[in-house]
């Protein structure tokens, strides 16, 4: 769910949005350096596909569905920056031409989505990574435990600016224990999904999965002879 | 399934076409005007006796203003419904909020007075916003915005991420309900949690194409002479 207009005051608005600038203008530069003159049409097809990925809805009972938000899962198809791009320029869409999310809010959106989602995600999925066997096979899990915790360390930070700029004197503690217990849920959900597409695409193919790469063995072209003992292998 | 090739946001985005003021405004004003009038009205304090006159004042502009852009009220209303969720939780905040108790003269419930007068501030300012925001979707077509944002400065990369996404997000979503289709056909309820991983796995296969079509899309461009900006486009601000 986007955050509305009206829901944090106007200074904590305004602080948020300049964080969300500065953190797009840091991630052009990263995903300059990551894609190079590609960046234009590949994270704008990205940020289409995440744009269709949020579109499929998933059941999280009580006759409500959730839907993906795909900060973790860009972030470990298309790495960090990129990711960033991805969400920022989906939640930019959103709230222009399609009046989802508040455009006073547009700031604070873009730092608990496009930033904090994609960070905390990534970051967790770089140290479950680290720990786990170094196979391609592992990023699958890693992927989903940084999915998982992404969706509530957007809400944990969602419920400190809502201690410091909340419209609302709803206790604060109430705030956490439901915006946290609730995003808890909806990370489950998040984590599976995330799960379910990393694996089918590093299975097919893992080449594409930016958080993949130091995993990939160096592949050499080997050519096969019918007949040829199995093995050998030919060279140049 | 073209459809979305020619403009950018094709069916996707909420516009509403006409030649009205309103649409013939200059996108980068319309943005600028929404924002500050949203400024305006998140500050209305909402404890202060003329809060509910200065909310009534917001809504019979953005009333005005759809009025004017001849944009068929019932367009702006029917498209409402994303607000609903927030709706929810505005209305359990008076039951969850502290202060002092009063009893609803309708129901017979005790609610806390601040929480009630905040719900009322929560529910003005979001179905202020969201009406704002619906007229300006309704009145601009994505490439005027693109343009709007060109002149308010926004960098150059990320409108053209930005133009990228409107021009292929109908593409992608078209092939996405093809393959629902094609997933139904064979007997899958993508509702049904049983079926995530046949979900999953047209999902991923969903982001193998499209990052492959950005792969050819990229090389269509070099093949056209593409050296890392868009030219600008004839005629266009």
């Amino acid at each position: 769910m986007h955050v509305p207009d009206g829901f944090l005051d106007a200074p904590t608005s305004i602080a948020t949005g300049v964080v969300a600038a500065a953190g797009i203008g840091l991630a052009l530069r990263g995903a300059r350096r990551e894609l190079d003159d590609r960046t234009a049409p590949m994270v704008g097809l990205v940020a289409a596909f995440v744009f269709a990925a949020q579109m499929v809805n998933f059941p999280v009972g009580a006759g409500t569905s959730g839907h993906l938000l795909g900060g973790a899962l860009a972030a470990v198809l298309v790495g960090p920056w990129s990711a960033v791009l991805c969400l920022s320029t989906v939640l930019l869409v959103q709230a222009l031409l399609m009046a989802d999310g508040g455009i006073t809010a547009l700031g604070t959106n873009v730092t608990l989505m496009g930033i904090v989602g994609v960070g905390a995600g990534y970051l967790v999925f770089v140290a479950v990574r680290a720990v786990l066997p170094r196979r391609p096979a592992m990023v699958v899990p890693a992927a989903a435990v940084g999915a998982f915790v992404s969706v509530p360390a957007a809400a944990a930070v969602f419920t400190l600016l809502f201690a410091v700029g909340g419209q609302a004197s709803v206790g604060i503690g109430d705030v956490a224990v439901a915006m946290l217990g609730w995003h808890t849920v909806i990370g489950l959900g998040e984590a599976a999904v995330t799960a379910l597409v990393v694996s089918a695409v590093v299975a097919t193919r893992p080449d594409l999965v930016h958080g993949a790469r130091p995993l990939l063995a160096a592949s050499t072209l080997e050519i096969r002879r019918p007949g040829a003992p199995a093995g050998a292998e030919v060279a140049g | 399934m073209g459809a979305g090739h020619g403009r950018p946001g094709g069916g996707l985005t909420l516009h509403h076409a006409g030649a009205s003021r309103v649409h013939r405004a200059p996108a980068h004003l319309k943005v600028l005007a929404l924002l500050a009038f949203m400024l305006l009205v998140v500050a209305i304090p909402g404890d202060a006796g003329w809060a509910p006159e200065a909310y009534g004042v917001a809504a019979a502009l953005v009333v005005a203003t759809v009025l004017v852009a001849r944009v068929p009220l019932l367009f702006v209303l029917r498209r409402m419904v994303v607000e609903i969720p927030f709706v929810v939780f505005a209305l359990l905040v008076p039951f969850v909020a502290h202060g002092p108790r009063t009893t609803l003269p309708v129901l017979g419930l005790e609610v806390s007075a601040p929480g009630l007068a905040e719900a009322g501030h929560l529910l003005a300012t979001g179905t202020i916003g969201v009406a704002a925001a619906l007229t300006l979707a309704a009145t601009t077509t994505a490439r005027d915005l693109l343009a709007g944002l060109a002149r308010l400065r926004v960098p150059a990369l990320l409108l053209e991420i930005m133009g990228f996404m409107l021009r292929y997000a109908e593409v992608v979503t078209g092939e996405w309900s093809r393959m629902l289709v094609a997933l139904r056909s064979r007997g899958c309820e993508p509702r049904s949690p049983r079926h995530w991983p046949a979900l999953g796995r047209a999902l991923g296969a969903l982001f193998v194409r499209s990052y492959e079509r950005g792969e050819r899309v990229h090389l269509a461009m070099l093949s056209r002479g593409y050296v890392g900006a868009r030219p600008a486009r004839e005629g266009a601000p």
